[in-house]
């Protein structure tokens, strides 16, 4: 037999784990461009997911973005695929 | 019989929320001035690559000219402030608008909102001080928005190795470095003195509480933006 929960909720994220994880890759970043023998594009491809990697933790776990309702997440996602848009359409035209 | 685990909410909202959007208008209202910001980034950094996609040859390459060990530190000066504002934030959810405290069984003191915002502002402010002295050393050393200033170090440099120090679009390297960097230096500032300007008026006289902390809320979302937008500037400007 099971009595009800009173109250359910989210439980506050390790910010200091999430600190720790953000310093690693910001060293792994600078021995990437600077230290590692890989070609330049890898070498691009990389620092680019490494940078995205650290913005998503920053904005789920900082801002928490993670415990937001969708209306809100919303708000901040919607410019992005805008951004990669004008991006992406300047870039083909300047190949044309 | 079992019963099913208690666990409280420690991710509520700070004070009841507007009826229709979900949340009270000044969060509400920052998030939308935040996806303002994301497209003004987005068009600063978008018009960088377009511009570097085009002349990949004739840009500087990386660590001629930018120090980025000094530029490194900041970064982590950044994150460490980032790390300090989510904990005053914790710290004033659970009632803590003290500076130090000890606690009993523990040898470091635990942090309540005034020590954790104060760490926050100090970092913030470190940051801003670095960014004026690359600036210095930079514009001290031929690097201006101009491009290479003419019989400078640099500018020889570029004459000899116009491969590593991009002599052909310096002008463009340049503007393009400072109006970047500059505008996110310009959001520190702005998030600095706001977080001073709460510290004086609301947390020293202890005006927020468990119940309603609204403020440090929405300055922390407004700081770990600025936080996200130099780590996407760090990469595409220092080490690409």
């Amino acid at each position: 037999m099971t009595t009800p929960t009173a109250q359910t909720g989210h439980v506050r994220p390790n910010y200091m784990l999430i600190w720790l994880w953000l310093f690693i890759m910001t060293i792994g970043e600078v021995l990437l461009a600077f230290e590692l023998p890989v070609s330049r594009n890898l070498k691009l491809i990389l620092l680019l997911i490494l940078a995205i990697w650290k913005a998503m933790l920053v904005a789920m776990f900082f801002m928490h973005l993670k415990f937001e309702r969708w209306r809100l997440r919303l708000i901040f996602i919607v410019p992005i695929p805008l951004a990669i848009i004008l991006v992406t359409t300047v870039i083909m035209e300047k190949l044309r | 019989m079992t019963h099913a685990t208690q666990t409280l909410d420690q991710m509520r909202p700070p004070t009841l929320a507007e009826p229709g959007s979900g949340v009270y208008s000044n969060k509400l209202g920052m998030w939308i001035f935040l996806a303002s910001d994301v497209m003004f980034f987005t068009a600063l950094i978008g018009s960088y690559i377009i511009l570097r996609f085009g002349m990949t040859d004739a840009w500087a390459q990386p660590g001629a000219v930018l120090n980025v060990p000094l530029t490194g530190f900041n970064t982590f000066l950044l994150i460490c402030s980032s790390v300090s504002m989510v904990k005053a934030y914790a710290a004033i959810a659970d009632g803590k608008k003290y500076f130090l405290r000890k606690v009993p069984g523990k040898r470091l003191q635990d942090g309540g909102l005034k020590f954790w915002l104060l760490v926050t502002i100090i970092c913030g402010a470190g940051f801003v001080g670095v960014q004026l002295i690359e600036y210095f050393k930079l514009v001290h050393e031929g690097f201006t928005p101009a491009g290479y200033r003419e019989g400078s170090l640099l500018a020889e440099h570029a004459a000899a190795n116009g491969l590593k120090y991009g002599a052909g679009v310096a002008g463009m390297y340049g503007s393009t470095f400072f109006t970047m960097t500059g505008f996110h230096g310009f959001h520190v500032t702005c998030g600095v003195i706001s977080m001073l300007y709460l510290y004086f008026t609301k947390v020293l006289p202890e005006k927020y509480s468990a119940s309603d902390y609204r403020g440090i809320e929405v300055i922390g979302l407004y700081w770990h933006f600025v936080d996200l937008v130099w780590i996407i500037l760090f990469t595409i400007v220092y080490l690409i």
